[in-house]
């Protein structure tokens, strides 16, 4: 069986892993090298320490391939559990290390529980939504998906580590797939929506501006008797979230978390303070033109002018180094491996691994979202690594066990009915 | 359908990202700027600014060390003020607070405290440099001046502007470069070109390195040595003749159009503007708006050119044929036009034809000639833009297109002008309404150097050189079409010689008899220019200005010369005695006539000049 299920991995996705994986450390050894000898055994160089995370990946690979299929499934409960408490255990045990305690230190490695509870949320989900008594159309049933996604976001929000808890989001996707209603997409999108117009106008005039446009569709559809009242509620609805996304942005956000909007927004200028980082990226990736100035070449990367470069902004060096069309092959990568995983969940027979797969690409595509909007100025600043490219141990070992646990399922496929 | 949809939102986001990056790298170039501002330092090495030579290969100006006391704020130690500001003589305050500015600007960059020590200074300070912790002294390059005169021509050097900065991106804020005269017209030859040294830097600003191994570091080109045309002797003599007078000496070399001397009065030494001691001095000149000592009379000095231009008016005459070189015209006094208008004449034997008109400036005989040259077409319309032709051949009335960095164009009027004057066509207008143009009164206006050309002109009979002031680049003689190639006027060769003739009898039995050189066969026209300022708002008429234009010799012209004194009454009486005595140094050397030479140099105009600030009445053309 083991053998087969070998022959079953799918390795287009392989391929993908390894080239983000490959090209992601030649751009970490690029931003963080010194000099120019290489030592494998001088670990006060970045590269050197993820050429070792790379390595143990790969073990941690042949593991997940080495497990009973049957195990992910079983044992989804228990794993969720441990990995709450895992984060539970950082307000106890957990070091703090640049403001949050997301870190558990041994010896010279340090772990971050929060970068597996992807992972373990995704098997808990999948296990959940895969029973056969669940039915996402009843509202307890999505109350308690959603409770299950919840958990470790909000023990992760007062780490603080609100980029990381934001990427529970991405559990939408499995949902949506599974049949949730799309108002909830509507009413979500809506309300981003709404969200960014109050902060670029002042509430009053969003609330006026759409109903006037309520007004005119009222006016224009009269002899279709609409349902006022359904227009009325929409409208104080609307006014109520308005004021309140007012209100919890003056009063409630810090400055900073003001501050990043406000950059995005173009509300607010500052290249040499709170938008330092995002200018510094944007001019770094800007200067790579076409081709980019070559490997080891960029002077931005090399003047260390990105802060956090090798790690949230290694997007910026390929944009420096390789130019336009290294930053695009990068994304294209993204999109391919996104797109592949879509189809790999869509052939899966069995409902878990259907679900666990989705949750799989939304997590990476959330991920890959947020983190090159964010280098590329197009979002706030949200501390979140870009999946298999970024610096650090613990985030490449949890999308390395996110991704292969669904290869493996996936590889099993055959077996199952 | 649900799918279709999240493969939407990753494909939608993929071409959002593609695109974001084609507006950073690609359709905005502002970023790779930014990023050369950022993170590489360039240093640039400056060259030696050439020397200037004059055509006898005397140095004028050349370079000397200059040294700024530069201070990094931050590796400043607690030191005895009172012993520093003593050696660079500065009050305590001015170091407090230029330290203080130093630190604002920034903590760990260089600032200059005090710029452009002298040698003596700086000797002085370099012995007790040691007890300065973050002061060091920079090495400068300024000019130095070997003469004390042409400051005019060569002009001088100063830190560039933000507004050059921005068109010539080659220039820094803090780069020298040449402001006015030859410094200004030969800046990219003088300067030579900066060498380049990129250095990587880190985000907080320390060397890493050079970048690129140097692959793009250049080495500097040192500027190239010019040699003007100018003849130092004769330019220090004129000044000299020119002393407590105002006016200028434009002196050209017929056959190459050289410009062997441009002299303005009154006029300042060159080291004045040198250094650290320019701004103030440069202040002091530019507010000495009586005696204009920046105004570079030579070029752009617009007179009317006075009895100097019938010299053209009779080569015009003659190549419209309207008179011929026997006719007689009677002068009783003046010349009638109109009714009982007189255009008035001096005491002379008369009638006179062509040649002792021009020797005893007959201004019955001009207007005569004049008047018929306007009158030979329809209307005087097209006569008079006729005769603006022949007069522009010359060079008058529009910029010479030389190679010095001031000029004016002067003026010959147009049918267009009178026009406008007039109210044509509600009021006509006949050649008498412009009459004064017959003796180079009226309208027409030159400055020196355009006389002098006109006076080249003619001494080559019928077509001049571009005057210049460049002979050499790096030894290397110019090339340029533009002062090798002769412009040839509208005249007839043939003409001249009458002309010549007549200018010639001007010295020997003329209005500058008295000038002549023994050995000498000189050729001038004297000129005494009406002018007139105003005194509160009155216009009043001051002492004429005294004129003269002449070359030498006559038959093979080595000099063409144009002097012009203000306020200095008639034309032989001031301008004739020193274009006589430019003469005879420039062909011989040395001064036969002292007593003519005592005369000049004991003159003066001064008092003169006073009149018009007195506040009192005075008398003109005493």
């Amino acid at each position: 069986m083991a053998r087969s299920s070998v022959a079953a991995i799918d390795w287009v996705t392989v391929l993908l892993f390894l080239l983000l994986v490959s090209f992601g450390w030649g751009n970490i050894y690029s931003a963080s090298y010194e000099n120019e000898t290489f030592s494998l055994t001088d670990f006060s160089q970045a590269h050197v320490k993820q050429a070792f995370w790379i390595l143990f990946s790969i073990v941690i690979i042949i593991i997940i391939q080495a497990i009973e299929v049957k195990f992910y499934e079983r044992f989804a409960g228990l794993i969720y559990v441990i990995s709450i408490l895992s984060l539970l255990g950082l307000f106890v045990f957990g070091k703090t290390i640049s403001g949050a305690t997301s870190w558990y230190v041994f010896g010279p490695v340090g772990l971050q529980p929060s970068e597996f509870a992807k992972a373990c949320t995704a098997l808990a989900l999948a296990k959940f939504l895969s029973d056969m008594q669940t039915n996402i159309k009843l509202i307890g049933h999505q109350l308690r998906a959603f409770l299950i996604i919840a958990l470790p976001a909000l023990v992760i929000i007062p780490q603080p580590d609100p980029g990381s808890a934001l990427v529970y989001a991405a559990f939408f996707f499995p949902l949506y797939r599974e049949g949730l209603a799309a108002i909830y997409l509507i009413v979500g999108v809506s309300a981003a929506v709404l969200f960014i117009l109050t902060l670029l106008f002042k509430p009053l005039w969003v609330v006026l501006a759409i109903a006037a446009v309520m007004l005119f569709i009222l006016i224009k559809n009269r002899k279709q008797k609409p349902p006022y009242s359904k227009f009325l509620l929409t409208l104080v609805v609307i006014t109520g979230f308005c004021f309140s996304v007012n209100y919890i942005f003056n009063n409630v956000f810090e400055q900073r978390h003001r501050d990043r909007f406000n950059i995005v927004l173009g509300k607010e200028v500052d290249s040499k303070g709170i938008g330092y980082n995002t200018n510094q990226s944007q001019i770094a990736i800007g200067s790579g033109s076409w081709t980019g100035k070559g490997w080891k070449e960029g002077t931005q990367t090399k003047g260390g002018f990105v802060p956090e470069q090798h790690t949230d902004y290694i997007f910026s060096t390929v944009g420096e180094e390789w130019g336009f069309l290294g930053a695009t092959f990068v994304v294209v990568l993204f999109v391919l491996l996104l797109i592949r995983l879509i189809n790999l969940a869509e052939r899966q027979k069995s409902q878990f691994s259907r679900v666990y797969g989705y949750s799989v690409v939304g997590i990476l595509f959330i991920h890959f979202a947020i983190n090159i909007g964010m280098v590329t100025g197009l979002l706030p600043t949200i501390g979140i690594p870009l999946p298999f490219f970024s610096y650090g141990g613990s985030g490449l070992w949890g999308f390395t066990i996110l991704l292969f646990i669904f290869i493996k399922l996936d590889a099993n496929r055959v077996n199952e009915w | 359908m649900r799918k279709l949809l999240l493969y939407l939102i990753i494909i939608t986001t993929g071409v959002v990202f593609v695109a974001r990056l084609f507006y950073l790298q690609i359709y905005n170039t502002s970023f790779a700027s930014l990023s050369e501002d950022n993170a590489i330092k360039v240093i640039y090495d400056y060259p030696q600014r050439g020397a200037i030579y004059d055509r006898n290969a005397r140095l004028l100006v050349t370079n000397q060390p200059s040294y700024d006391v530069m201070v990094i704020p931050r590796e400043l130690k607690p030191f005895d003020t009172l012993e520093f500001c003593s050696i660079l003589n500065i009050t305590k305050d001015n170091l407090v607070k230029r330290l203080q500015k130093a630190r604002v600007y920034s903590p760990r960059v260089p600032s200059i405290v005090i710029p452009q020590l002298t040698k003596d200074e700086y000797a002085y300070l370099q012995e007790k440099m040691r007890k300065f912790d973050g002061f060091y002294i920079q090495k400068r390059s300024l000019r130095d001046y070997e003469t004390v005169n042409a400051a005019n021509l060569l002009g001088y050097i100063g830190e560039v502007n933000d507004a050059l900065i921005k068109k010539d991106p080659y220039y820094l804020s803090g780069d020298l470069i040449g402001i006015d005269g030859v410094e200004k017209q030969y800046e990219k030859e003088l300067r030579g070109i900066k060498g380049v040294k990129r250095i990587q830097k880190d985000r907080f600003n320390r060397d890493i390195g050079p970048y690129k191994n140097k692959k793009f570091d250049t080495l500097p080109v040192n500027g190239k040595d010019l040699t003007i045309t100018i003849d130092a002797r004769l330019q220090d003599y004129g000044q000299k003749l020119m002393k407590n007078k105002r006016g200028g000496i434009v002196a050209l070399e017929p056959s190459t159009g050289e410009i062997l001397a441009l002299i303005t009065a009154p006029s300042y030494k060159p080291e004045l503007l040198v250094g650290r001691k320019r701004s103030p001095n440069f202040t002091k000149l530019y507010y000495d708006t009586i005696a204009k000592p920046l105004f570079d009379r030579g070029l752009q000095g617009e007179y009317p050119p006075g009895s100097p231009f019938k010299t053209i008016n009779a080569l015009i005459g003659l190549q419209e044929e309207v008179i011929d070189l026997k006719e007689k015209v009677s002068c009783r006094m003046g010349y009638y036009y109109g009714k009982g208008q007189k255009l008035g004449c001096h005491h002379h034997r008369g009638p006179l034809n062509m040649i002792p008109g021009i020797a005893n400036s007959c201004n019955a005989y001009f207007a005569t000639v004049y008047k018929r040259i306007i009158e030979k077409y329809d209307t005087p319309q097209e006569g008079i833009d006729v005769w603006r032709k022949h007069a522009q051949s010359f060079g008058l009335g529009n910029y010479l297109g030389n190679d010095l960095s001031a000029g004016r164009p002067g003026k010959v009027p147009n049918s267009e002008y009178y026009n406008k004057v007039y109210q044509y066509p509600t009021y006509k207008w006949y050649a008498t309404a412009t009459i004064s143009n017959a003796i180079g009164q009226g309208e027409v206006l030159s400055t020196p150097i355009q006389l002098a050309n006109m006076t080249a002109a003619i001494a080559n009979r019928g077509h001049y050189y571009t005057p210049h002031i460049i002979k050499a680049i790096d030894g290397k003689p110019i090339e340029n079409e533009n002062y090798t190639k002769p412009k040839i006027t509208t005249i007839d060769k043939e003409h001249f010689e009458p002309v010549v003739q007549g200018m010639y009898e001007v010295y020997t039995n003329g209005t500058a008899s008295f000038l002549q050189v023994e050995g000498i066969e000189i050729c001038g026209k004297t000129g005494t220019a009406e002018n007139f300022t105003k005194i509160d708002g009155v216009k009043t008429q001051l002492t004429d200005h005294s004129v003269f234009v002449a070359f030498a010799p006559k038959d093979d012209p080595k000099i063409a010369i144009a002097v012009f004194v203000e306020n200095g009454y008639w034309g032989a009486r001031y301008a004739g005695r020193i274009a006589s005595l430019m003469i005879e140094k420039h062909l011989k050397g040395t001064i036969s006539r002292t007593d003519l030479e005592n005369w000049i140099f004991t003159h003066s105009l001064e008092e003169e000049y006073a009149k018009p600030y007195s506040g009192e009445p005075f008398k003109i053309n005493q």
